[in-house]
């Protein structure tokens, strides 16, 4: 019998992205990351192409996030700063760019000014040669204040400057443009609202090919399943043609997991649950690798062991 | 949606007019038209202005001397088929062949040879036929002998044959349940089109009519139309079934979007 031809034939492609300048492109990056470009869903190769690799971004943040000791510890004390903390994701953990959360800003947190983060910027581009993802803190109003500066200070380095939502485009696309760097839109486990954002940065005369989407991202257990199918049915979308969807997508794995109480308690909490040290990163790495499944480029990871998991998944990806 | 313009047609008088005297300016301008209004294809029809293969050649050398939209070539005679596309820069859709075994033996190679695409009108040596059932049994012969000629169902459209709903109440809703049928042929199924003013023919409110007849076409599979890509209530109609087939993604702004 003969056994039928099951490769779905898509018409389109992903966007390829690139994030990242070399000196010859007037940044001072070593190498340049470029993700999309994918005329197939992941994992079939049979299919089509996936000619970039997903790749990690170290999470790195200007304070000290509120994390368990199990992910402090495993990272060290250069967790206490940014500099040192970027320097070991790249060295050590072997992140292929770092995403540099300027949480300190928050007027909860620390509320540090646009000076203050763009120095943090200026110490962390200067400490690592790999691209970066810079995220504001993520009150709209603040992060009006901070990314322009930000933005400024990183000027000719082609970063990936986060997030562009329906209420605060404006602004991100007026700095990306002045600064030439890649915009990261954002929307809240909403599809709908990932495709309008993108038709609002078109409208504004930003290139759709520059932009990469972030639906936000769960953790197991708590919505993981809303964003897995968002992120497939954009993906599914984008090589169906719709221009609007065909972008390269990231997952803040790293920044969402160890907020959830299967990533933070230990076995005195949770009993029968397993070692929390285990546990953890075991937890951080599942959903990283399912998310890449579901059509994630980039993901932002923290801990060690879940990022080293993870990299053996993607290596063996074809 | 494939939106197939079909404003450069010999039977208005415009395009009549500018095919005896070969004035290149109206069909570029029609063409530039349609291509704003976001046709997927713009329709070249001779009509009776002539039935000379040199000019039909020249109505599609001056459209695409204006947009880069592909070509959809109304004529069914192999002998002029065989000279417009090779002129057509991007594979052109053919308008049209009917179930005739001859009709399509004739002009299936020549939509083979050349990477083209083709729309089946399914009638028969009979003519039109008045009910679904012998409009699926001729579909059927068209699908057949498409994958004979290994013509894939991504090049190949069926058409209904619409009948205007003034004088020819009871077809419409034979239409509907044909084109739903079409879809059963093959997976991924064939495209569904039809030439959608056919249904308001000599009606008073020709709009109105056609726009309700796509939206119900469109709920039965179809997903081309010949039709006036610039009536924007139209489209927007269009757009909106689309959407309520879950065929294209939900967006506040997705009307301008697509305009965009």
């Amino acid at each position: 019998m003969q056994i039928p031809d099951v490769k779905e034939k898509w018409v389109s492609r992903i966007n390829e992205v690139t994030i990242g300048a070399t000196s010859e492109q007037g940044g001072t990056r070593s190498k340049t990351i470029t993700v999309g470009g994918q005329s197939t869903l992941p994992f079939l190769s049979f299919e089509g192409e996936s000619p970039h690799k997903t790749v990690i971004a170290g999470y790195v943040a200007d304070t000290l996030p509120n994390w368990p000791d199990v992910l402090k510890d495993a990272i060290g004390k250069e967790i206490n700063s940014p500099v040192e903390w970027a320097q070991k994701a790249v060295e050590e953990f072997g992140v292929d760019l770092i995403s540099l959360r300027l949480i300190g800003a928050d007027p909860a947190v620390k509320d540090k000014s646009p000076e203050e983060c763009s120095k943090v910027v200026q110490d962390v581009l200067k400490a690592v040669d790999v691209p970066l993802i810079i995220w504001g803190c993520g009150d709209d109003e603040k992060d009006n204040h901070i990314l322009p500066e930000c933005s400024q200070a990183a000027k000719g380095e082609n970063c990936l400057i986060g997030s562009a939502k329906e209420t605060n485009y404006m602004t991100i696309v007026a700095l990306c443009k002045a600064d030439k760097h890649k915009i990261i839109s954002e929307a809240p486990v909403d599809i709908n609202i990932g495709k309008q954002v993108n038709i609002l940065l078109q409208d504004a005369g930003f290139d759709l090919k520059d932009v990469v989407m972030f639906q936000t991202t769960a953790a197991l257990g708590y919505g993981f399943d809303y964003v897995y199918t968002i992120l497939e049915r954009a993906r599914i979308a984008g090589l169906k043609g719709d221009n609007l969807m065909a972008m390269p997508q990231i997952c803040d794995v790293g920044g969402e997991v160890w907020r959830v109480k299967e990533a933070v308690a230990d076995e005195d909490i949770l009993p029968g649950w397993g070692k929390l040290s285990k546990r953890g990163p075991l937890w951080e790495a599942t959903c990283a690798g399912v998310y890449m499944h579901a059509g994630a480029d980039i993901l932002v990871m923290a801990h060690p062991e879940a990022i080293s998991i993870v990299r053996k998944i993607i290596e063996k990806t074809e | 949606m494939i939106l197939i313009g079909e404003r450069i047609n010999a039977g208005f008088k415009d395009i009549k007019e500018a095919i005896v005297n070969k004035d290149g300016d109206v069909i570029r301008e029609w063409a530039r038209k349609q291509a704003d209004g976001k046709a997927s294809y713009i329709d070249v029809n001779l009509g009776t202005a002539s039935n000379k293969a040199e000019d039909l050649c020249w109505m599609i050398e001056q459209v695409q001397k204006e947009v880069d939209v592909p070509i959809s070539i109304d004529n069914n005679k192999p002998s002029m088929l065989k000279e417009a596309i090779p002129v057509c820069k991007k594979p052109p859709l053919v308008n049209s062949t009917t179930a005739v075994e001859e009709k399509l033996d004739e002009i299936l190679p020549i939509i083979a040879e050349h990477g083209a695409s083709i729309i089946g009108l399914v009638m028969d040596e009979a003519g039109s036929p008045k009910s679904a059932d012998k409009r699926v049994e001729n579909a059927g012969k068209i699908v057949a002998k498409a994958m004979e000629y290994d013509i894939t169902p991504d090049r190949l459209y069926l058409d209904p044959i619409v009948m205007p709903l003034k004088y020819m109440q009871d077809q419409a809703k034979e239409i509907l349940s044909a084109a739903n049928q079409f879809q059963l042929f093959s997976d991924p199924p064939c495209h569904v089109v039809c030439g959608l003013s056919n249904i308001s023919n000599g009606a008073k409110h020709k709009r109105l009519i056609n726009r309700t007849f796509a939206v119900m076409m469109i709920a039965n599979g179809m997903d081309a139309v010949i039709c006036d890509v610039l009536d924007e209530e139209l489209v927007n109609a269009i757009l909106t079934a689309e959407l309520v087939m879950n065929k294209e993604i939900y967006a506040d702004a997705y009307l301008e979007a697509f305009r965009k």
